[in-house]
């Protein structure tokens, strides 16, 4: 093997989202003579960035006191907040009373979160940090003593087999004194470092969600800049935990989504399909008719909340964000806590920058973060999703809300602290007599086909470079899942499409279509078997997202 | 022997591009944007002279607003060895022609042998650049190089036209547009874009060129295509493709 060119710098932050970027900005202003270099695997910044995104200005105004005035990118206040459940037919509002005041965000601003963080990526560029695109960070890099000294990047341009190209250009190493990793939900380094360092040994397994959204331009008199609509109910009724989004933000435009949890047990459960019917509802389609769908794009959320915050500290660096799994589920708020993550670790990395020499390990940084507001928060909402959990969509949100008043009213959960049981992987239950769920035909004007959805990603992937979706017993899906499930479930619940099941010569084959991959991670969590890796392909591969 | 390669920033081919509400043109608001890639074909030809030591400067050139140095850089990263920014004030349009005679000016200013550039830009597609600047100087061109040698003072060009390969020799000074074949453009490495951060970049105007950049051409309309009837359906078998056809009417 070739030597690595190698890159040296103070701190080397992995993934340009809110987390990352906060703390890159953080470090610069408290300690301005740091090298930080900062590493985002999509070809822009905010290229793979996907949210609803109602944010809690906090994290910005906490970060950036001026930011009102500098922002180069669309905030619109929420002027009205509601809650729905939905029946196949109805609709019926929560009133605005009856809902727990943590589940809301009277200040809440509505923003696209890949211009958030452009402009947050712009500010750290002004005060010196070094941000770069295109790469992605592939795997830690350990010194003798075992402890994180940086990453190594992803080659540029190799073929399938892994020959290079004309062109290739070699990954490098970036040795860091802290290594933080800000790569959001399911992050690939967090995963294997997580093991590394046995960082969950006191934590439940963390849980997860598919957030799939559409970003539509609607004709004037269906638009109402600032009104922000939450669904629950129809169309996931008792299958799967989670709802729907309507925020209409600014430009005409609606941002709608729909949240599906993971731990669903039908392994021919399609989230795509599911988020189309939700369009169908007589809620949601007046709205669409005559508009234009301008973009789509699916990412995991972290949803294990309170009990599955695993050990934040690493000798070397620390997780951060949605990496660590900072996200009020009851209230679909996480920029807000991602960015308050990468402030106080930024803080807590440049105090102990100062004490020379040595592996540094931020022993006290997960008690700081969670006795500050982040900790605070995910505390009072920490039996949501457990409930949830145990005792269906339907029943457990309505036990939750019963939590929250209760917390509210009386400063504590009756119920103590509840724990999720196990992985989302492990939620599924064989197709009963061969019944799989069923979907109507896509009409193309309010609902779409998969393929005709991936195409508004603008995904980029040079189809030619090794496979970064990678099976480690290539067997599994039909010689294990088929058998035991009835189904193999990536085939319904990638958003993109990437797994299909296609007959070769009369027999059944299964492909991976990797050229398709939007990065939201959900074949990582939820393949029964633990099967599928997700690792990053060459650097700039992916969606494009614009705006959303 | 200097080479000059102009590059124009475009928006980047994996985007769907939209059009603006009022039919005024594209919707560039948070497009992401990269350098036009048969620019970036024939910026790594030139490396690649260089590299043979068959040339011994190159240099990248952008028009445009400030925004272009972001071109520039990604010039530099891949191994241009200096890059010159014509500065336009923000949403100037400016036609091939105007561009043909700032590449003249600059040309005739600081003596290049041989001017590589991309045979069109993915954007307009107009393709009109080249052969105005070769026309301006008096230069022999080649077109759509799919294969390029320099023998001493001469080119060979392999070029691709309809109807099959042509080789032509030509003499230097010359004018050369890239096509696809030409070569695969090479990644620039970590610590190159590193670099090319901190190099300098030469601004100059029009005014200073002593070009007239006002357009001559004026863009009336911008429209969508029209949009496809019906979304594609999946046919389970060759029996349902057959009645598929025939309900659409494509079959008898
Ligand atoms: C559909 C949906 C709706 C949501 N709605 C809201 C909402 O309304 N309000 C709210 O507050 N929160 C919301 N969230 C949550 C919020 O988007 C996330 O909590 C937040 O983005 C997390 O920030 P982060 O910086 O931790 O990670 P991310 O935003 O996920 O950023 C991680 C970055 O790291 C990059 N990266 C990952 N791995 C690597 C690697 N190995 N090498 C290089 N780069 C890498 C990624 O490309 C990405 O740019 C929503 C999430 C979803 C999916
Ligand atoms: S392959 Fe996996 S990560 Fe990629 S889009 Fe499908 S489920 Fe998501």
């Amino acid at each position: 093997m070739t030597t690595l060119e190698t890159i040296d710098t103070d701190i080397a932050i992995i993934g340009a989202g809110p987390a990352g970027l906060s703390a890159a900005i953080r470090l610069k202003q408290v300690a301005p003579e740091r090298d930080v270099i900062v590493l985002e695997k999509a070809s822009e910044i905010g290229g793979h960035t996907l949210s609803g995104a109602v944010i809690d200005p906090a994290g910005l105004d906490e970060l950036l006191p001026g930011w009102r005035d500098r922002r180069d990118f669309a905030a619109v206040p929420v002027t009205r907040d509601r809650f729905h459940v939905l029946g196949a037919k109805t609709d019926l509002e929560i009133p605005d009373w009856l809902i727990p005041d943590i589940m809301k965000t009277p200040d809440g601003l509505i923003v696209s979160l890949g211009e958030v963080v452009r402009f947050l990526a712009r500010e750290a560029e002004a005060l010196g940090v070094q941000v770069f695109t295109m790469t992605a960070a592939v795997a830690p890099l350990f010194g003798d003593d075992g402890a994180v000294t940086g990453v190594l990047t992803g080659d540029l341009g190799r073929h399938r087999d892994g020959r290079p190209k004309p062109g290739f250009a070699p990954g490098v190493a970036i040795r860091a004194r802290q290594t933080l990793i800000a790569e959001g939900a399911r992050g690939s380094l967090a995963r294997t470092l997580i093991d590394r360092f046995a960082l969950d040994k006191h934590s439940d397994p963390q849980k997860y969600g598919l957030g799939l959204k559409e970003v539509w331009h609607l004709p004037s008199d269906r638009h109402a800049e600032g009104r922000v609509d939450h669904y629950l109910g129809h169309p996931l009724g008792n299958a799967a935990a989670g709802g729907g989004f309507a925020y209409h933000a600014a430009g005409n435009q609606l941002f709608l989504g729909l949240v599906v949890h993971l731990d669903y047990a039908d392994p021919t459960l399609s989230p795509f399909e599911e988020f189309q019917a939700f369009k169908r509802h007589p809620a949601i389609s007046p709205l669409l008719e005559g508009a234009t769908r301008l973009s789509y794009g699916a990412r995991a959320i972290a949803s294990g909340g309170w009990p599955s915050i695993p050990q934040l500290a690493f000798p070397g660096g620390a997780l951060m964000g949605c990496a660590a799994g900072f996200m009020n589920v009851a209230r679909l708020k996480a920029v807000h806590s991602a960015m308050r993550s990468g402030r106080l670790t930024a803080e807590h990395v440049a105090r102990a920058l100062q004490v020379e020499g040595g592996t540094i390990t931020l022993d006290s940084l997960r008690d700081e973060l969670m006795s500050s507001p982040i900790g605070k928060e995910l505390r009072r909402v920490r039996n949501v999703k457990p409930l949830w959990s145990r005792f269906g969509p339907l029943a457990g949100a309505a036990l939750a809300g019963l939590d929250l008043w209760i917390t509210q009213l009386a400063g504590r959960s009756l119920l103590g602290t509840l724990h999720h049981k196990g992985p989302d992987r492990a939620s599924f239950r064989p197709v009963v007599g061969g019944r799989s769920r069923s979907y109507p035909r896509p009409d193309g004007t309010i609902t779409f086909s998969r393929a005709d959805s991936v195409h508004l990603a603008n995904i980029a992937h040079d189809d030619d470079q090794p496979v970064h979706l990678r099976l480690s017993n290539p067997d599994g899906p039909l010689g294990e899942t088929v058998p035991r499930l009835g189904a193999e479930p990536a085939v319904h619940y990638c958003p993109a499409g990437v797994y299909e099941i296609i007959s070769s010569g009369g027999l059944p084959s299964f492909r991976i279509n990797a050229q398709n991959c939007i990065h939201c991670k959900t074949c990582d969590i939820k393949d029964p078997l633990d099967n599928i890796t997700w690792t990053p392909p060459e650097g700039g591969s992916g969606p494009t997202y614009t705006g959303m | 022997m200097k080479v000059l390669v102009p590059v124009k920033r475009v928006v980047d081919y994996s985007v769907r591009v939209r059009v603006k509400a009022d039919g005024s043109g594209i919707d560039l608001n948070g497009v992401k944007m990269s350098m036009n890639p048969f620019d970036e074909i024939a910026l790594e030809e030139a490396i690649r002279l260089r590299e043979k030591g068959q040339v011994d400067d190159v240099t990248a050139l952008s028009i445009g607003p400030r925004t272009v140095q972001d071109t520039l850089r990604a010039a530099l990263a891949m191994g241009a060895d200096k890059a010159v920014h014509i500065e336009l004030p923000a949403d100037t349009p400016i036609d091939s022609l105007a561009v043909a005679k700032l590449l003249d000016a600059i040309v005739r200013e600081d003596g290049y042998s041989l001017v590589l550039l991309g045979k069109q830009a993915i954007d307009t597609d107009l393709g009109g650049t080249g052969p105005m600047l070769a026309g301006l100087l008096r230069w022999p061109q080649a077109s759509f190089a799919s294969e390029l040698t320099l023998i001493d003072t001469h080119l060979r060009v392999v070029t691709e036209t309809d109807s099959g390969l042509r080789t032509l020799e030509l003499p230097l000074p010359a004018v050369v547009s890239a096509d696809l074949r030409l070569n695969t453009p090479r990644y620039a490495s970590l610590p190159n874009i590193m670099k090319a951060r901190s190099r300098p970049i030469t601004v100059r105007t029009p005014a200073e060129l002593g070009v007239d950049v006002t357009p001559r051409l004026r863009q009336r309309a911008v429209s969508p295509p029209p949009a496809r009837a019906k979304t594609a359906i999946r046919v389970e078998s060759a029996a349902d493709l057959v009645r598929s056809l025939r309900a659409e009417g494509a079959l008898k």
